[in-house]
């Protein structure tokens, strides 16, 4: 039970994208968490904000440990289940650090706003100084705390920069609310909202959606 | 409260160490098949205490071949009740708070009217006679009783395979009396996989010469060998491969070599076939042919115009849903479409699939996995039902 490393993605170590977007959340709304994990966030809301929290994750030991808690967490799987979900029947759907795992962002990101009034999505900046550094002069894809594990083990399929992100959400037709950038440590790079810098300096971002 | 009449050759029904309701002519249970029973006899047993409030009731529903000797011992058989591992004081259905009604199903053998009771009409057992009921007769048999003890509402509905498809009917059409659900292996219909093998076991009672047109009480016969077939066949799909390779392999019984005959040479045959003898003690043959046949006929959806969902409409019972990988009789994609009736009605819903290689069997059997979803789920349900202690 105890044995979380099925968990799809593996979580960064610092999670402080969850209290970022435990800001974003109105008090009393209905929320799902599309790539649980072990029920952090989800718990965060509950307690924090009084949300009728739901969630899906793929792994066994993940929806077991939320469901022991006593979150509402189905087995499923976000490039498929989805679907089952009827139009804005949520006030969030919220993907914090599982779109880049998902097989067809761009399909998911449609499905969260469709059955979402709001989408609110958190992800590793592809784009990175550190990153591009290690590409572009080292030669090897990148490794760092935030990304911990090697190319021919990620679950990381689908990598995008703040940049690339902002263009899907132009594509699918989503307006941005409010997007904040941060670096390794949690802290905020205020400010640089729409601008290159944010897409270099940034280690991760969360975006604000609805459509 | 009534004590029936003797009448049960199975089990002396009106000698069972359990409460007994008896409804009259005037109170007669409305089948689906348009007839009614009445007289009716409910047998039922219950575990802890109803709280002042009567808001921390739990009905459990049993499967195929249980009865309501849920916890504790089993009075007839001395065995620990089908659910033993499950509820008691301290357990994850903690009798110590919670309390606990189960009673037999309609058409079962175990003291609660079915083909061995008496047919008030011609004063012998009903046998065939006795009209077929289904899954939502036996809950609303259910139902009656809980207006009988004065529950208002049930703090949850929960049971596995057939007594999963009770907990969904219980759900769907009596939303409003049930806090939560938790519907375990089992399906908002039966497939037609499931149906064959019912079948398969209902021909072999039937091909049994001592059957006798469903008389045979009258005989002073049973249909032994026919219902342990049945028993036989039924029990290799509440199994896994893996699991009776594990248990058994080929390995073979008290011998060393085969005998180039058709004794029980391995162990399997063996283990099945003491699995169908003991069956026979313990269950009536007509009973089996209507409670198979309740399965069979039921579908959830026929009863909500063809749509699942519209079962779950404006509900506002919280569910948990649990399957098991090695479940070939009710597999995850069956308890998945439960699932997706439920996320499309925007449902509370919680949904666990339980990896273990024990087949349809789980639900009874020693899977901690289940143990702590059953005690998550209830005591975040307790929580928001306001239940302390």
């Amino acid at each position: 039970m105890d044995d979380l490393s099925q968990l799809t993605p593996k979580p960064p170590r610092d999670r402080s994208d969850l209290q970022l977007i435990c800001n974003m959340v109105a008090e009393g709304s209905k929320v799902l968490d599309v790539g649980c994990g072990d029920g952090s966030l989800l718990k965060m809301l509950a307690d924090r904000k009084n949300v009728a929290a739901r969630g899906v994750e793929l792994s066994q030991a993940g929806v077991n440990r939320c469901v022991a808690q006593g979150l509402s967490v189905v087995q499923g799987d976000a490039d498929t289940d989805l679907e089952t979900y009827p139009n804005k029947s949520f006030d969030y759907v919220i993907m914090s650090h599982t779109i880049q795992a998902t097989d067809r962002p761009k399909t998911v990101l449609s499905e969260m706003l469709r059955i979402g009034r709001h989408a609110i999505v958190s992800f590793p900046n592809f784009a990175h100084w550190l990153v591009r550094y290690q590409i572009a002069l080292k030669g090897h894809m990148p490794l760092s705390e935030n990304l911990p594990i090697p190319w021919y083990e990620t679950p990381n399929v689908h990598f995008c920069s703040i940049k690339d992100f902002r263009g899907l959400a132009d594509e699918v037709g989503a307006t941005v609310e409010q997007e904040i950038a941060f670096d390794g440590e949690g802290r905020q790079l205020a400010g640089w909202r729409g601008g290159t810098l944010a897409n270099l300096m940034a280690e991760r971002a969360v975006f604000l959606l609805s459509k | 409260m009534h004590k029936p009449s003797k009448s049960d050759p199975i089990a002396d029904a009106g000698s069972l160490p359990c409460d007994y309701v008896h409804f009259g002519d005037d109170t007669p249970l409305k089948l689906d098949s348009g007839m009614e029973l009445a007289p009716l006899t409910l047998a039922y047993q219950t575990y802890g205490t109803l709280n002042a409030n009567k808001t921390n009731a739990i009905m459990v529903c049993h499967a195929l071949t249980g009865d309501q000797f849920c916890a504790g011992t089993h009075p007839i058989t001395g065995k620990p009740g089908w659910w033993e591992m499950l509820i008691g004081p301290g357990k994850p259905v903690d009798t110590d708070k919670y309390f606990v009604i189960c009673s037999n199903v309609i058409g079962g053998c175990m003291g609660t009217t079915g083909p061995t009771s008496l047919n008030p009409v011609t004063d012998k057992p009903y046998g065939h006679a006795l009209p077929v009921v289904t899954i939502a007769d036996m809950v609303r048999a259910q139902v009656m009783l809980i207006d009988h003890l004065e529950i208002p509402d049930l703090f949850c509905v929960m049971g596995g395979s057939m007594g999963g498809m009770q907990v969904l009917d219980w759900a769907a059409k009596y939303t409003d009396r049930v806090f939560s659900a938790m519907p375990i292996a089992t399906a908002t219909k039966h497939s037609a996989q499931n149906i064959a093998f019912h079948e398969v076991g209902r021909q072999a009672v039937l091909a049994d010469p001592n059957w006798h047109g469903g008389d045979y009480t009258e005989h002073q016969t049973s249909p032994h060998k026919g219902l342990a077939v049945a028993r036989m066949a039924a029990h290799i799909t509440y199994l896994s491969e893996a699991a009776l390779h594990r248990k058994f392999g080929r390995n073979l019984q008290d011998r060393d070599a085969v005998t180039f005959g058709f004794d029980a040479d391995f162990q399997v045959e063996s283990y099945l076939r003491y699995q169908g003898s003991t069956f026979v003690d313990r269950f009536d043959a007509n009973s089996y042919l209507y409670l198979t046949r309740a399965m069979d006929y039921f579908d959830l959806a026929a009863d909500f115009g063809g749509q699942t969902i519209n079962a779950f409409a404006e509900t506002k019972t919280r569910f948990c849903i649990v399957s098991f990988t090695s479940d070939w009789l009710f597999p995850t994609s069956e308890n998945r479409q439960i699932v997706r009736a439920l996320n499309g009605a925007a449902a509370d819903v919680s949904f666990v699939e339980i990896e273990t290689d024990k087949g349809h069997d789980s639900f009874l059997l020693d899977v901690p996995e289940l143990f702590e979803t059953v005690t998550g789920f209830l005591n975040s349900a307790a929580r928001q039902r306001g239940l302390t202690g």
